[in-house]
């Protein structure tokens, strides 16, 4: 199976290890990613705070240069990526007076006929088949892990028609299915800040700070992500809240396709798992002993 | 009987008529069960809550709404539109306000964020794709700053996470989509910033 493939700008920088673990995974699982060719941004959180027609003319633009390439879908793994995608797509079916200001913005009708994938959904597929347990060669038992959605995959349901918005659940399917156990908690979709880390970081402490404490409370020694602007304040501001709360989490926070990558015997180099600002190191070794043993 | 008068005043209509153009939500579904302002995360930081900004929307107070800190506070995680019992679009009506402030010229009550939205808008026009470290570096020169980031930066930089180049031969579809988007504005209320400098 090939699948066009819409990285964004952040997996190719600040998500740089989310692009790396889905490429290392994706030949593993039996599919194949194909860049689209000569995509631009998808307008993230500032097309829709700046321009509607932008915001929905970016994504739009992307979907037609997919079509342009024979597919009729497109894997999209950021989840902000992924829902200005689904919005763009919502937004034109709509309304048609918006749909004509779009068509003026791009100079052509927009193309509704392309379907945007998430990971969670592919992965999500093929982790529940029949041959997915023969895969697993490591075993990740001992790895609790918070699957944490956040905002954008879910939300609002009649857009993003994804999983439960409330409590969703394909994350931990695959975390499970991967040998590793997902921990039941309550910030599952609880926003972490997102793009307010350039500007208003105090609001990002304190709202990353009860993700990290309630994962943290219900025992989990991990949190798994799907969205680079997630894996951004989890991690990297991690330190900061720690000094500010006075409390220590050291919570690795892994992609998603980190953990999967694992199970299928991966390196933690493949994975690209030394970007990370908090080290899984100590808590993957602490896995590998006992089994080594 | 005054409050009959008051939905026909077109001082006070106007606003919610321009809101309604350019968000193509009915605020007049509201019923103020205040679940929006109750699942806001950011609602503590909020002057007025979501549930008021659009009360404020239906009686038409113009400066209450544009210039509140509300609307730029907003972080636009959707709870509020997610859970309202009445479909109404709370985060779509936010979008709104921030579009309709920056085009009638008001004074930001957030302005780092508002300089935020500017500042990467501008990253993708000019290079069709977001130059991370480029945005970074322009909102701390210009916003002050600069040292509290640096000590984060410098681990990213170190991890190989913040590319030191823009990409190229990208802006071109960009700088026309955003040419033709603001070309709409001028005729029509729904038309938006697209070209905003």
């Amino acid at each position: 199976m090939k699948y066009a493939y819409f990285p964004g700008c952040s997996l190719h920088s600040t998500g740089k290890e989310y692009d790396i673990s889905l490429r290392a995974i994706a030949p593993k699982l039996g599919f194949e990613l194909e860049e689209v060719p000569e995509w631009v941004c998808c307008g993230t959180s500032s097309a829709h705070a700046t321009s509607r027609t932008m915001a929905a003319a970016l994504p739009l633009y992307n979907m037609a240069k997919v079509a342009g390439a024979g597919a009729d879908r497109v894997l999209v793994p950021c989840a902000a990526c992924f829902a200005r995608f689904k919005h763009a797509l919502h937004d034109v079916k709509e309304s048609a007076s918006f749909a004509g200001q779009v068509e003026r913005a791009l100079g052509t009708q927009p193309r509704t006929g392309v379907a945007p994938l998430h990971p969670l959904q592919v992965v999500g597929d093929i982790a529940a088949g029949n041959t997915f347990p023969g895969m697993v060669v490591a075993d990740l038992a001992g790895l609790k892990v918070a699957c944490y959605y956040g905002c954008l995959l879910t939300r609002p349901p009649e857009v993003m028609r994804f999983d439960e918005c409330e409590y969703p659940m394909s994350m931990d399917r695959i975390v499970r299915r991967c040998g590793a156990e997902p921990v039941d908690w309550s910030f599952k979709t609880d926003c972490c800040g997102a793009s307010f880390s350039l500007t208003l970081v105090d609001v990002v402490h304190e709202l990353t700070a009860k993700i990290l404490a309630n994962a943290k409370d219900l025992g989990a020694n991990c949190i798994a992500v799907a969205c680079s602007l997630c894996h951004a304040n989890l991690d990297a501001r991690q330190s900061e809240i720690e000094a500010k709360t006075g409390r220590e989490f050291g919570l690795p926070i892994f992609y998603f396709t980190q953990i999967v990558g694992l199970a299928l015997g991966l390196s933690t180099k493949a994975l690209g798992l030394r970007k990370h600002i908090v080290s899984p190191m100590p808590l993957l070794d602490g896995l590998r002993g006992p089994r080594a043993a | 009987m005054e409050a009959l008068t008051l939905d026909r005043d077109p001082r006070l209509t106007s606003f919610l008529r321009t809101m309604a153009a350019q968000s193509e939500v009915d605020v007049n579904l509201c019923y103020q069960c205040r679940k929006c302002a109750a699942g806001c995360p950011v609602a503590y930081a909020m002057d007025l809550t979501p549930t008021q900004v659009i009360h404020a929307v239906r009686l038409g107070q113009r400066d209450l709404v544009l210039r509140s800190r509300t609307i730029w506070l907003c972080i636009s995680c959707e709870t509020c539109t997610t859970r309202c019992p009445q479909g109404v679009d709370i985060a779509k009506v936010m979008d709104a306000a921030r579009i309709i402030a920056v085009r009638e010229g008001i004074e930001p009550a957030v302005p780092e964020v508002a300089r935020f939205h500017r500042k990467a808008m501008k990253s993708i026009r000019r290079h069709g794709r977001m130059f991370e470290l480029g945005l970074i570096v322009g909102l701390k020169m210009s916003g002050g700053g600069l040292t509290k980031d640096m000590v984060l930066g410098m681990k990213l930089f170190g991890k190989g996470k913040l590319k030191l180049l823009p990409s190229f031969g990208k802006s071109g579809p960009v700088k026309a989509m955003a040419r033709r988007a603001g070309r709409g504005t001028a005729g029509s209320a729904a038309g938006d910033g697209g070209s905003t400098p």
